[in-house]
């Protein structure tokens, strides 16, 4: 039984449709990105999921739970990561993640998933003070403080330095490992190449490829570009057997600057939201 | 980012979710935390009352009997102003800030949020009665009631003006789109209910149509209570503007205020301010 399933969802806002019928199925244990431009119905499908927003018409089961009538047990299943909350200011990191943990039959350890998201040293500080990055890590930790089997993350490292980002991934990964299925949108093409098991992309409210960040659009199978350097400059050529093209190309000796290139998920994911 | 040890994340059996009840005062320490820890919170909602009393008593009081009317009333405004007031802003905060949005992800019950407002309202009321009584006793030997009888209709009063005025508060919310907003769309109606209501001026000097305006909310059935049980004696009702304390009535009033605003509250509240 899949985590989410997904069929025919629509959603308009007034003259606006923001989501236009969206497929989707996300596997149980599975690390499922959405990417999509802003604007592509990204947080719009992922709050319908998420019991957060009515839709207009189309199927979501979400853990075998329509959102729309999801009570408590279900939610208790779910850990959703805020995008941009500013609240619980004057809690301490301690008291927020302590006080979260009260809401769930089952929940971890407090002091373990604030170890976890590496804010030990900030424990006794108030969220309010908190950088950019550190209060994104306390968003995650009040989002698996209940143990949910299924997570969501909208967009969970925009505005993040690098560093940062590669540390979230971290932690991204650290629950993908213990099975939990995690749905995150993002619009940052190397975040889905780093942690999705598969990807989706989502433009003008329509998912318009799927499959992994290998496959993704064609991909694998795609021409690639074969280029070097001969006495009469640069010499590019698009196809679909590069090896026979290198092959012909060397016999007259020695390649300057060889390169074979696929087209990067970039190129891919460009050439899908056009 | 360390030990990556961790018990397995999604276990078979889920154990009980906590009860709504337990939640709700679990909420309440968390309310009353955050609220102590925000100075405005200290300055304007708990100390205003007092200050206002200090400033306007000193006009006003100048025999003990109007010491002991106008202590009364500004219990009566002080509660409405933190129940009223101070809740529909904290609400519209909390759909500000995510707090609302967050809440509405974990499996917390919103009878528990509510509850958790309700406690939230009853401290910060008291506070500010205490605060204000003893800014009344000190300056203005003020005598505190010495029967129980009259206790006991402080406590029903206090506590069904809190109820009503806190459901009106959190309904008038939905409204209020921003902190800002609602700072006007409560604070108006709050104001004007104050001259409508006998707090600064005594009814029977109001015109019949503003009194009759002041009489359809609870501000005034709340204050009237008050001066009800801080009267010198209960010869004072002759000043009201129905010539008795009409305790009756003022129960009557505020419950029915109070069922009105559950079903307001049930039909109108928000969880975020974006549309559904």
């Amino acid at each position: 039984m899949n985590a989410i399933r997904v069929r025919g969802l629509k959603k308009a806002y007034k003259d606006h449709q923001a989501v236009a019928g969206v497929d989707l199925d996300v596997a149980r244990g599975e690390v499922f990105a959405v990417l999509g431009p802003n604007g592509a119905g990204k947080t719009t499908s992922v709050e319908i999921m998420e019991g957060h927003r009515d839709r207009d018409s189309g199927e979501v089961s979400v853990l075998c739970v329509d959102p729309a009538r999801g009570g408590r047990e279900w939610r208790s299943k779910l850990g959703i990561v805020l995008q941009s909350a500013t609240d619980a200011a004057t809690l301490s990191v301690r008291e927020a993640v302590h006080h979260y943990a009260r809401y769930y039959g089952d929940p971890r350890d407090p002091e373990e998933v604030i170890d976890l998201v590496g804010l030990t040293e900030k424990a006794k500080a108030r969220a309010g003070t908190l950088s950019g990055g550190q209060r994104r890590r306390l968003d995650v930790a009040l989002g698996i403080i209940g143990r949910p089997e299924l997570v969501f993350l909208d967009e969970p490292t925009t505005g993040f330095d690098p560093e940062a980002r590669r540390q979230f991934w971290g932690l991204i990964r650290l629950l993908a490992a213990e099975g939990t299925t995690i749905l995150l949108t993002t619009h940052y093409l190397d975040e889905a190449e780093a942690l999705a098991d598969r990807v989706a992309v989502l433009a003008g409210g329509r998912i318009v490829a799927e499959g992994t960040p290998q496959t993704l659009g064609g991909r694998a199978h795609a021409e690639a570009t074969v280029r070097w350097r001969s006495d009469r400059g640069y010499q590019e050529v698009l196809t679909s057997e590069p090896t026979k093209v290198i092959t012909e190309a060397s016999r007259h000796g020695e390649l300057a600057e060889l390169t074979v290139t696929r087209p990067s998920l970039e190129d891919v994911y460009l050439e899908l939201i056009k | 980012m360390t030990t990556p040890v961790l018990a397995t994340a999604a276990r078979s059996t889920t154990a009980a979710l906590p009860s709504a009840l337990a939640l709700g005062f679990a909420r309440g320490g968390t309310e009353l935390r955050e609220f102590f820890r925000q100075k405005e919170n200290l300055i304007f909602t708990i100390s205003l009352p007092a200050l206002l009393m200090l400033l306007l008593g000193t006009v006003y009081v100048q025999e003990p009997a109007a010491a002991q009317m106008f202590a009364a009333s500004m219990i009566g405004a002080g509660i409405i102003s933190t129940s009223f007031v101070g809740l529909g802003m904290s609400v519209v905060a909390d759909r500000e800030d995510g707090t609302l949005k967050r809440l509405r992800g974990t499996p917390m019950p919103f009878s528990s949020y509510f509850l958790g407002k309700i406690i939230l309202v009853f401290v910060s009321s008291l506070f500010e009665a205490v605060l204000l009584l003893a800014v009344g006793i000190l300056r203005f030997d003020v005598e505190l009631p010495s029967s129980a009888e009259k206790w006991f209709t402080f406590g029903w009063v206090f506590v069904l003006g809190v109820i009503s005025c806190s459901l009106i508060g959190v309904a008038l919310s939905a409204i209020a789109k921003s902190p800002r907003n609602a700072a006007g769309v409560l604070n108006l109606p709050y104001i004007v209910l104050q001259f409508l209501s006998g707090v600064f001026i005594m009814q029977s000097a109001l015109p019949e149509s503003l009194r009759t305006a002041g009489s359809l909310f609870p501000l005034k059935w709340v204050c009237q209570g008050f001066r009800s049980v801080f009267a010198l004696n209960d010869d004072y009702a002759v000043m009201e503007a129905a010539g008795s304390w009409e305790l009756g009535k003022i129960a009557l009033v505020l419950g029915a205020w109070t069922i009105v605003g559950l079903v307001l509250v049930s039909r109108t509240f928000k969880w975020s301010n974006t549309s559904r």
